[in-house]
């Protein structure tokens, strides 16, 4: 790939970043004036188009399962035919989606009036901050022949539909930092189970430093998998994308058993960091955890993690395993 | 302390404290030390400790209310109580009909306070709303209510400030009719619901806020499935689940906060500290059910009794005789029982399943009955979450054979904010089913009230045809903890607009799975049929999962009111919304 090429790349991208960012602020600036002052049919087509491109985004992780159509076809799988009005029926009509033209004004019945008078306006929760401090995994993790301190973090402070995301994940071996990658990203709810995330990014640990622009998207698919895809536009050139999905399973109201699967792409190499393009990592990790109270939660697991085309390549030139299968044992707890 | 020139047939024991429980002072689960009946009691702030049991009596037409924090101990670990006067419940209040009563409520706490006249009609000043109705009471001074009692019967007081009602800041009214009290009874007795935590109520809330199902221990379990799978077969067990894992909504979705914290109460005594109200064998006793539970649907029966319901929200209704009512927070409900043997347990559960209050009636002190175990938790229906359209589905774990859903021929009108992150699901097809009680008490063999069982004696108060239909829709997004109504939060809505004088129709659609008590203060909620016949004139409306239930109101009350729901983490949370009457 030409620089001129990677060049194009990197500005689209950055574009898009931008194009978000732009999104993001004009639908929440409107969101947060007083409701008389705005139109509310244009806000409400603002929403559009982002609850479209949610239905995208969720397929990439989970096949079909979230398309409308697909979803009407269960039901009726589920309800039967007796009732012909059943033949309407979807969950996609249920949750989510734009919202018809002909949609009731939510203000149609104010007269005019807005809440609160010159002396006094009632303030609920709904406009208080809240936040999160949440350690997903603290642990020791023994493969073969190397023993490391892995954590991973996801941290939020901020209001139901606007907050600051923290994300940092790392490892630590023979005392010193070998990666770290910790995200710093203003989360927006975009639909009933989805945020958009934007921000930046910054990498560091043995070899060069890297800073990130990062767009992603974060929630619930349906079946409850929790789901994380974030793409990243470095300097000269360079791209990256990261998905995450999650899963729990309760063996009992306690003992909750969590799969997990990540994986690593880059747009190109960084021989430095001994970083191929395409595929890059990937792990599989399985985590048996018991809810001593909701938030902590000693755990044992196995992970799996393995290199892939050049970054694998890399690896064996530099004398490195490129697969590698560990035992961990750690602490999820939050506050 | 007999109320003044009261001719009523109730007696004094009716109303006085139970010595009895003083043994459970010395018990784990003793739920603070009884300070008696010696009026004025906030004389004995100086003591800090919070009496529990039933609540002192305060009568006339001037009331001298002190707001303060007070030490209880409810579990074993000693907590600050917010009081009135240094009693859980607060003071039982007897005000007559016709009476102009005022009320100092002084306030000794650090933060601000209020009270709230839940049910009472009374210029929108008086209304004890911060925020809404006034500015609330700072700490340190002195608000006095004034306001002339037109109406007659049970109701209650709360504060409406912070989660100060979660704290116990809750108590009763009985209002005796300008003729003298008409339901004749031999005893009367006050049976306060609520619910306790150990835990400051903002800690519960944040925790809802980063975990929903905090306090959910129920949920499906990989262990159910596997039972499921081995008694209904693989492909039922999964069809069971399929819908409501799509749509990322767990059917065991009953109550937000659970007994994991709270501990119910019956007039402030914990289950083990068994509230207890005597009877001799025949007489007539009345029951006056108060729902405070801030977060908690109450299930109530009392074994080998049957119930006669009597008055609900502060109207007698043609009297109704059943085995079990629900009672969500804000209504009240007054039964007639004839107790013939020696002692039965008062039973309360919550609609979660995971705990219950308890009291007993007896003919002496230090009985006590079988406590009945509390249900098995059941998992909520399609009907609660798609209304009428389940009624032909084939879903198992279902049982639609006796339930006729009512029509699903309403025009549903949806919010454009519906569309959006603040909501989990919408219905399409609402049911209008008033003879339903609900999830948990459907056939499960007992005769269980319901709102179509509840009529106001005599006609439409008000026959005048609605001049217009106000269409809101409760809603919420349980995995992100947000509630609302047509999808905004209390802070982004505009207030709701009722033209003075006029008689409109409410419709309220509940887009959730969870039931909503809806409290509109300041005017009557007079809910009728599907069919437009009038039914009942309410306080508090609670409206069940994918049910659409409609009210007429007339406007005459100016001013600014609260209408919300009466959970009180959904109200915090944004269910909320300012009437305005002009």
């Amino acid at each position: 790939m030409s620089w001129q090429k990677l060049s194009i790349k990197f500005h689209l991208l950055t574009l898009i970043w931008v194009v978000l960012l732009g999104i993001n602020t004009i639908t929440w600036a409107a969101e947060d004036k007083p409701m008389s002052e705005m139109d509310h049919s244009k806000m409400q087509m603002g929403d559009e188009n982002p609850d479209a491109e949610e239905v995208d985004h969720s397929q990439m992780p989970m096949g079909d399962e979230s398309s409308g159509d697909e979803e009407m076809d269960h039901s009726q799988m589920q309800m039967g035919d007796e009732n012909p009005e059943m033949q309407e029926m979807s969950q996609g009509s249920m949750q989510g989606g734009p919202a018809p033209d002909n949609a009731r004004d939510p203000h149609a019945y104010s007269g005019g009036y807005t809440i609160g008078t010159k002396d006094q306006r009632l303030v609920l929760a709904d406009e208080y901050n809240f936040n999160l401090f949440l350690v997903d995994r603290l642990e020791v993790a023994n493969g073969s022949g190397n023993t490391s301190v892995n954590y991973g973090l996801q941290a939020w402070f901020g209001r139901d539909y606007n907050r600051l995301v923290l994300k940092a994940e790392g490892s630590v071996a023979s005392g010193s930092l070998e990666e770290a990658s910790t995200e710093l990203l203003w989360g927006r709810a975009l639909s009933t189970f989805w945020d958009t995330q934007l921000g930046i990014r910054y990498d560091n640990g043995e070899g060069p430093d890297r800073s990130w622009l990062a767009f992603g998207i974060q929630g619930l698919a349906p079946y409850w998998f929790e789901v994380d895809i974030t793409g990243y536009i470095g300097q000269q050139g360079r791209t990256a994308l990261s998905m995450e999905a999650e899963y729990e399973i309760l063996l009992t109201q306690k003992l909750i058993l969590q799969p997990r699967i990540e994986v690593g792409l880059y747009g190109k190499d960084d021989l430095r960091l001994g970083i191929g393009s395409g595929l890059s990592e990937a792990s599989a990790g399985l985590r048996l955890r018991y809810e001593f109270r909701r938030e902590f939660a000693p755990y044992i697991g196995l992970e799996w993690t393995g290199k892939f085309g050049k970054t694998a390549d890399l690896a064996r030139a530099a004398g490195q395993d490129t697969k590698d299968t560990r035992v961990v044992a750690g602490l999820r707890f939050w506050f | 302390m007999r109320p003044k020139g009261s001719n009523s047939l109730i007696l004094p024991t009716g109303l006085t404290p139970d010595k009895s429980r003083r043994h459970f002072v010395q018990g784990l689960a003793a739920g603070g030390v009884l300070v008696g009946l010696s009026p004025p009691s906030w004389a004995q702030q100086t003591s800090a400790t919070t009496a529990t049991g039933t609540a002192p009596v305060l009568s006339g037409t001037e009331f001298n209310l002190v707001v303060a924090e007070t030490a209880i101990n409810v579990t074993g670990k000693p907590r600050m109580a917010t009081t009135v006067n240094g009693t859980i419940p607060s003071p039982t209040l007897r005000w007559r009909e016709g009476d102009t009563v005022t009320i100092r409520v002084t306030n000794q706490m650090s933060v601000s306070t209020s009270i709230h006249w839940h049910g009472i009609l009374l210029p929108y000043q008086m209304d004890g709303v911060p925020g809404i109705s006034f500015p609330g009471i700072p700490p340190g001074s002195t608000f006095t209510y004034r306001f002339k009692v037109e109406q007659a019967g049970t109701y209650w007081y709360h504060s409406h400030s912070a989660f100060q009602e979660q704290t116990g800041m809750y108590g009763a009214i009985i209002i005796e009719p300008r003729g003298g009290e008409h339901i004749r009874v031999d005893r009367d007795y006050i049976v306060q619901l609520s619910d306790w935590t150990d835990e400051a109520p903002m800690t519960v809330f944040k925790k809802l806020k980063k975990q929903s199902d905090y306090f959910n221990f129920n949920a499906p379990t990989a262990l159910d499935f596997f039972q499921d799978a081995a008694e209904l077969g693989v492909g039922t067990a999964l069809s069971k689940r399929k819908m409501w894992n799509q749509m990322r909504m767990s059917p065991a979705d009953l109550a937000d906060v659970s007994a994991y914290t709270y501990t119910y109460l019956m007039n402030g005594s914990t289950p083990a500290a068994n509230w207890t109200g005597l009877f001799n064998p025949g007489e007539r006793v009345r029951l006056r059910f108060l729902s405070s539970g801030t977060q908690t649907f109450f299930d109530v029966r009392i074994p080998g009794l049957e119930m006669t319901v009597v008055h609900v929200d502060g109207q007698d209704i043609e009297p109704v005789t059943v085995d079990e009512f629900r009672c969500g927070p804000g209504e009240t409900y007054d039964v007639i029982v004839s107790p013939k043997d020696e002692t039965y347990t008062i039973f309360a559960q919550s609609l979660g399943r995971t705990g219950y209050a308890r009291g007993t009636l007896a003919t002496r002190r230090g009985l006590s009955a079988p406590v009945p175990a509390v249900d098995e938790p059941e998992w909520l229906t399609m009907a609660d979450m798609m209304g009428s359209m389940a009624a032909g589905g084939a879903m198992a774990g279902m049982d639609h054979s006796s339930m006729n859903m009512g029509s699903n021929k309403v025009h549903v009108r949806h919010a454009s904010t519906e569309y959006g992150p603040s909501v989990d699901m919408r219905v399409d097809t609402p049911r209008t089913n008033l003879d339903d009680p609900g999830i948990g008490l459907r056939n499960n063999g007992r005769r269980v009230l319901t709102y179509a069982d509840i009529h106001t004696p005599g006609q439409n108060p008000d026959p005048r045809e609605p001049a217009r239909d106000i269409e809101l829709h409760l809603t919420g997004n349980m995995e992100r903890y947000t509630w609302s109504l047509d999808g905004l939060e209390f802070g982004k809505s505009t207030p709701v607009h009722f033209p003075y004088g006029e008689r409109l129709r409410v419709i309220l659609h509940n887009d959730t799975m969870m039931t909503h008590p809806m409290h509109l203060h300041g005017m009557w909620s007079d809910v009728e049929s599907a069919d437009g016949e009038f039914l009942a004139r309410r306080h508090t409306v609670s409206v069940q999962p994918a049910q659409r239930v409609s009210f007429l109101v007339t406007a005459d009350a100016l001013g600014r009111w609260a209408w919300h729901c009466h959970l009180l983490y959904h109200m915090d949370a944004g269910m909320f919304r300012e009437v305005v009457v002009a």
